[in-house]
């Protein structure tokens, strides 16, 4: 019964979305634009093309956010604009979803992915990641009079954490006499630590790096600890030759020193010090 | 910068009123083709077919048990990977809006028109009416007097289901206010509530309009 279903469901799509476009009269368009088999577009056919589509995230501030004018900002949209000019054609932005951008690549709807994708395995069979122009790991927040720099010093004290974060199982993991106290709200957590009922806070580290800023009296002692994720650009599986693009594109801005610039334009004035660019700036594709 | 003037910086006003110029645009498009549709559908499931009346049952439960996001999916993307066929965002929310719209359309004409008493299509048959006349002087006008507050109801929650769109890529109003909000997380902090109840005004200014509309016709009917 349920293939059956499948099976007429799709036919009712297709002869639905054959009628539509018959109506409209754009039948034939690929979304390349070009006869092959292919969903996805080469390095060439954008150059002939003349406009490289780049999804983007609209709604994460600092990264991909769309400002009060209306205008795309963020570290993302940074190196889209740059990619851009260096491909010598215009910008197409397409606004994402962290639940669509697999699905935007599949279907050759977007070129490239740059919305603060996080380069996992069970993605990684999905879609091609370039070189990582960004990292996370975990940061530890503490307040300025007993500051924490290393996790030694947190050894029978007491240590906030949000449930389901990778910081619970970090902590639970490797460091198992370090007291966790757990909580369900990410504001719950704060207030805990500005009550002082722990010694100190951990969670991603771009998020303790914003709160510290915004919040005197409190320090990122840790800004790096954990295993670290890549933040990587990505491209429909198999783009060969717009993957090798933006590999050597990466490689070559690190030589300018180009995502420090992104850093200073788009993130410093929410995570602060060059100390903090070191722990999320990856340059020239190279991970320490 | 205090929440409510978030609403107001720069073009934010302008950018949720055209966000929900969208909304409204594919809902309206939506609910014209699902009226069309879901007559013709629904009066072929009151007719004497048992293949037909077997097929828009299939159909209904077809469209009833996915949920509205998954056709999005299919439709946008799906259809893309099977076919090579690239719509727009647009195009394929009203295509899923209006398969979803017509089903229930359908299912409202079917269940207004076996209301309608009997004895009032024998009587309009031994009068002499003709197929014709009967529904359309004798049945439709006693119909619709149920019909309206349901189509209303209808359109209604297809508006609001909009919402879901900006899943494949169209910037409706929640998603341009989500924007709004997002752009201020920083200096702004408390202008989510502002901003979620612009919207809140914002769609109430779309639907109440509507359900005006259904009492004034119903109370004519009467």
């Amino acid at each position: 019964m349920n293939f059956w279903k499948r099976i007429t469901m799709a036919l009712c799509a297709s002869v639905m979305a054959w009628t539509v476009s018959a109506c409209t009269g754009h039948s034939d368009e690929k979304p390349d634009g070009s006869g092959d088999g292919d969903l996805y577009r080469t390095t060439d056919e954008i150059r002939a093309d003349g406009t490289v589509r780049i999804g983007v995230f609209t709604d994460k501030n600092p990264f991909g956010y769309v400002d009060n004018n209306g205008e795309y900002q963020g570290y993302d949209v940074y190196f889209a604009e740059r990619i851009a000019k260096d491909l010598g054609v215009t910008l197409e932005f397409v606004p994402t979803e962290a639940a669509n951008r697999v699905e935007y690549l599949e279907t050759g709807k977007v070129d490239i992915i740059l919305a603060n994708f996080t380069v996992t395995e069970e993605r990684a069979r999905k879609v091609d990641f370039a070189l990582p122009y960004m990292k996370v790991s975990l940061g530890v927040v503490s307040p300025d009079h007993a500051v924490i720099t290393t996790a030694e010093q947190l050894r029978d004290k007491t240590l906030i954490v949000v449930k389901g974060t990778t910081a619970e199982t970090y902590f639970t993991e490797n460091y198992p006499d370090v007291k966790l106290q757990k909580y369900d709200e990410y504001n719950e957590a704060y207030s805990a630590l500005q009550d002082g009922r722990g010694d100190a806070f951990s969670t991603d580290n771009t998020e303790v790096l914003a709160w510290a800023m915004k919040n005197p009296g409190f320090t990122v002692g840790m800004e790096a600890l954990g295993s670290v994720d890549q933040i990587a650009p990505a491209v429909t599986k198999g783009n060969t030759s717009l993957l090798n693009w933006i590999n050597e594109e990466i490689v070559s801005l690190g030589e300018e020193q180009f995502f420090h610039a992104a850093y200073e334009a788009t993130l410093a004035d929410v995570y602060g010090t060059a100390a903090a660019a070191e722990s999320i700036v990856v340059e020239g594709g190279v991970m320490e | 910068m205090e929440g409510y003037e978030v609403i107001f910086a720069g073009s934010n006003f302008i950018r949720l009123l055209s966000g929900l110029w969208v909304t409204v645009r594919i809902s309206l498009i939506s609910i014209g083709f699902s009226l069309i549709f879901g007559f013709i559908v629904g009066i072929a499931m009151t007719g004497r077919s048992p293949l037909i009346k077997a097929l828009c049952r299939v159909y209904l439960e077809i469209v009833r048990m996915i949920p509205q996001l998954v056709w999005l999916f299919i439709m946008y993307f799906g259809v893309t990977r099977m076919t090579g066929l690239n719509l727009s965002g647009e195009a394929a929310s009203v295509i899923v809006f209006t398969i979803w719209g017509a089903a229930e359309t359908a299912d409202l004409v079917r269940s207004a028109f076996q209301s309608v008493p009997v004895h009032q299509f024998e009587s309009g048959r031994a009068l002499g009416l003709s197929q014709f006349q009967l529904y359309f002087f004798v049945i439709l006008p006693q119909a619709v007097k149920n019909l309206f507050p349901n189509i209303i109801n209808l359109a209604t929650r297809m508006i609001k289901t909009t919402a879901l769109i900006s899943l494949i890529g169209v910037t409706e109003v929640l998603k341009v206010g989500k924007q709004v909000i997002d752009a201020n997380r920083y200096d702004a902090p408390d202008a989510a509530l502002w901003v979620y109840g612009a919207i809140f005004l914002m769609y109430f200014a779309v639907c109440f309009p509507l359900s005006l509309l259904s009492r004034r016709l119903t109370e004519r009917k009467e």
